[in-house]
C-alpha cells in the first residue's frame, strides 16, 4: 500500500482530463495551472512518506 | 556588429562569464583526485554528496534550452506547453525506485555508463553497442540546442554579427567551456552549477513578483493570453491553442509527459550526474528535493503568457523570454538574467559532452579498438572525445538550419526511450534475453522513426513527435488500432520494443553470463 505514496501523484499528473479546466481560479490563475503546480510539492512529499515508510 | 549592443547588460554578462571561467578551471583542485583516471575525470570520483548532486542534476536537467523552449510553446499555443510539469512530476518516483539500484551495481562493479551495466548484466556486445550509440547520437543534437539557447540570449544583448562573425560569441564561449571541461572534467559543471542555479532562482523569483505586478495581476495575464489564442485559432494560424487543452491535445499531452519522463534518465548526461553521487541515499534525497526545480520550470513556462500580456511580438517564439526580460527589467538585471540562461546552457553542455565521451570511450573505443586500455588511457580518449563532441555541435549550428537540430533532438528522444527495457527492467530481473532486447531495440528505433516521418504536402522532409493510432504500413497496408487518439511516438515505439523483447525472451532463453549478483543492487 505504501506504493500509493509514489504512484498516486504521478497518476494524477498524467490524468489530464481531471484538471483540464479553467475554474476554480486562484488569484486569477486557472485551475489547470495552479493544480499542476501544487501537485509538484505534493509528489515530493509522497516520495518523502514512501521513504519513511520504507525505513520503518 | 556592436551598434545596437546593450552595453550595461553585456558588461554584466561578460562579468559572470569570466567568473565561471575562473570557477571552471579552479574546479580541477576541488575534492582533489587523479584527473588522469576516467573515474575521476568523468564521474568526479563518485563523491558528490546530496547537495552537490542537487545543484549538479538541477543544472544538468533543467537546461537553457528548456528555459527558452517551454515558454516558447506556451507563448505559441498555450496549455500544451505545460506538459513539462507532469513530465517532471512523473520522473522522481521512477528515479527513486530505479536509480539507487543502478548506482549500487555500477559502484560495486566499477561501471561508468549504462552500456557498461547492460554488458555486465546480459553479456551481449551488440546490445552494449546499441545502448552506447543511442546515447551518443541522441546527445549530440541536445548539445547543439544548448547553443541555440545561448545564441538567443546573446542576440537579445544586441549583438548583430554578419557572415563568419554571426557565431563568434558562442564559438568563444564554447572554446572556453571545452578547455575547462577538458582540464577539470565533471568537477567543472558541478561547481559552476552552484552559480547557475542560484542565479536562475533569483531571476525567476524576481520575474514572478515583478512582471505580474507590472501587468496588473495574474487575471489580466491569462485574459490577455486567452484573447491571443482565440484570435490565432479563429485565423486558422494553429489547429489548437488555449488556456486549457483541446480534446485532440489531451492524449498527446499525457503520452508526451510519460514518454519524456521515461526517456530522460536514459540520456548519458542524466546518468552521469546520477552515478557521480556518493551514495544511494544522496540520490533518494534528490528525488525529494529536485522537484523544487520542476516547480520553477512551471513558473518559467508561464513567462510565455506574460510575454503575450506584455505585448512582446517576435517572429520566432524562442525570442519571447529574452524579449520579455528586456521589457520588464532594467539593463543590469536583464544582463543578470541572460547570464543565468547562458550558464544554463554551459552546465548541461559540459555534462552532456562528458557523458557522451565516457560512453564512447568505454563502450565503443575500448571493446572495438583497444581492449587492453588502462584507466589513464581511457581518460585521454574521453577528454579528446569531449572536445570532438563540442566541435561537432558547433558545426551543426554553423552549417545546418536550427530546424535540423530540433528534428534531430526530437528523433533522439524517440530513440533514447528504446533503451528503457534493457536498462530499467535489467535492474530488477534477468528474465529477458540480451538478443531479444537488442531486436526489441531495433524494432523500436525503426517504428519510432517511421511514425515520426511526416513529410509536408509538398514533399519536404518533416518530422513530428506524435502520430494517430492509425498506421499505413509499407508492404502491408492500412491498419486501424481502434484507438481514437494520437500519442507520442517514442512511447508507441517502446511498446512494440517491449512486446518483441518479451515474446522472443519467452521462447529463447538466454545462456549468456550475468556477472552481477542480486546483492550488488542494494546500496
Amino acid at each position: 500500500m505504501k506504493y500509493l505514496y509514489l504512484a498516486a501523484p504521478a497518476l494524477i499528473a498524467l490524468a489530464a482530463p481531471l484538471y483540464n479546466r479553467v475554474d476554480p481560479q486562484v488569484f486569477g490563475v486557472p485551475f489547470f495551472y495552479w493544480f499542476q503546480l501544487v501537485l509538484v510539492p505534493v509528489s515530493a512529499l509522497g516520495i518523502y512518506f514512501f521513504d519513511r515508510a520504507g525505513r520503518a | 556588429m556592436f551598434d545596437h549592443l546593450n552595453v550595461v547588460a553585456t558588461s554584466v554578462f561578460v562579468f559572470f562569464f569570466a567568473l565561471v571561467t575562473i570557477v571552471g578551471f579552479f574546479a580541477s583542485r576541488w575534492k582533489r583526485g587523479d584527473l588522469d583516471s576516467i573515474g575521476e575525470w568523468g564521474l568526479g570520483g563518485r563523491q558528490f554528496g546530496p547537495w552537490v548532486t542537487w545543484f549538479l542534476l538541477g543544472g544538468d536537467l533543467y537546461t537553457a534550452y528548456t528555459v527558452i523552449a517551454v515558454p516558447a510553446v506556451i507563448y505559441g499555443i498555450g496549455a500544451y506547453g505545460f506538459f513539462a510539469v507532469p513530465y517532471t512530476i512523473v520522473i522522481y518516483p521512477f528515479l527513486y525506485l530505479t536509480m539507487p539500484r543502478l548506482w549500487a551495481v555500477t559502484h560495486k562493479r566499477g561501471y561508468l555508463t549504462a552500456a557498461d551495466f547492460v554488458l555486465g548484466r546480459y553479456g551481449n556486445r551488440p546490445l552494449e553497442l546499441a545502448v552506447a550509440l543511442t546515447g551518443i547520437v541522441a546527445t549530440m543534437p541536445y548539445i547543439a540546442l544548448q547553443l541555440v539557447g545561448l545564441e538567443k540570449v546573446i542576440g537579445a544583448l544586441g549583438f548583430q554579427g554578419q557572415g563568419i562573425y554571426a557565431h563568434l560569441p558562442i564559438t568563444i564561449a564554447f572554446v572556453i567551456l571545452a578547455l575547462y571541461t577538458y582540464k577539470s572534467g565533471l568537477r567543472a559543471p558541478a561547481l559552476i552549477a552552484f552559480v547557475k542555479d542560484v542565479m536562475i532562482y533569483v531571476f525567476i523569483i524576481a520575474a514572478i513578483i515583478v512582471i505580474p505586478y507590472q501587468l496588473g495581476g495574474w487575471g489580466k495575464i491569462f485574459a490577455a493570453a486567452q484573447d491571443v489564442y482565440a484570435a490565432k485559432v479563429a485565423a486558422n494560424k494553429v489547429p489548437a491553442a488555449g488556456l486549457t487543452l483541446s480534446d485532440a491535445q489531451v492524449m498527446p499531452y499525457i503520452t508526451l509527459a510519460l514518454g519524456s519522463a521515461m526517456a530522460l534518465f536514459m540520456y548519458p548526461h542524466a546518468l552521469t550526474g546520477t552515478l557521480a553521487a556518493s551514495s544511494g541515499k544522496a540520490i533518494r534525497f534528490n528525488t525529494m528535493t529536485l522537484p523544487a526545480y520542476s516547480f520553477v520550470l512551471g513558473l518559467i513556462a508561464l513567462l510565455g503568457m506574460m510575454a503575450i500580456a506584455a505585448g512582446v511580438k517576435v517572429s520566432s517564439p524562442q525570442d519571447a523570454v529574452p524579449q520579455l526580460v528586456l521589457w520588464a527589467f532594467p539593463d543590469w538585471f536583464a544582463g543578470f538574467c541572460f547570464s543565468a540562461i547562458a550558464l544554463g546552457a554551459l552546465v548541461p553542455a559540459a555534462v552532456m559532452s562528458i557523458g557522451a565521451a565516457n560512453t564512447f570511450t568505454r563502450n565503443v573505443w575500448k571493446p572495438f579498438i583497444h581492449p587492453a586500455m588502462t584507466p589513464a588511457q581511457e581518460s585521454v580518449i574521453a577528454k579528446l572525445v569531449s572536445l570532438i563532441v563540442k566541435v561537432g555541435a558547433l558545426l551543426v549550428i554553423f552549417f545546418m538550419p536550427t530546424k535540423f537540430a530540433l528534428d534531430l533532438q526530437l528523433l533522439g528522444g524517440v530513440a533514447m526511450i528504446q533503451i528503457f527495457p534493457a536498462l530499467v527492467f535489467g535492474l530488477f530481473t534477468r528474465w529477458f534475453n540480451g538478443w531479444a532486447l537488442f531486436l526489441g531495440w531495433l524494432v523500436g528505433i525503426v517504428v519510432g522513426a517511421a511514425l515520426s516521418y511526416a513529410p509536408q504536402p509538398d514533399g519536404a522532409v518533416n518530422w513530428a513527435p506524435v502520430h494517430k493510432m492509425i498506421w499505413d504500413i509499407p508492404y502491408w497496408g492500412h491498419l486501424d488500432s481502434g484507438l481514437n487518439f494520437a500519442a507520442y511516438n517514442g512511447l508507441t515505439a517502446v511498446v512494440f520494443n517491449f512486446l518483441v523483447a518479451a515474446l522472443i525472451s519467452l521462447v529463447w532463453r538466454s545462456k549468456a553470463p550475468d556477472e552481477t549478483r542480486p546483492e550488488d543492487y542494494l546500496d
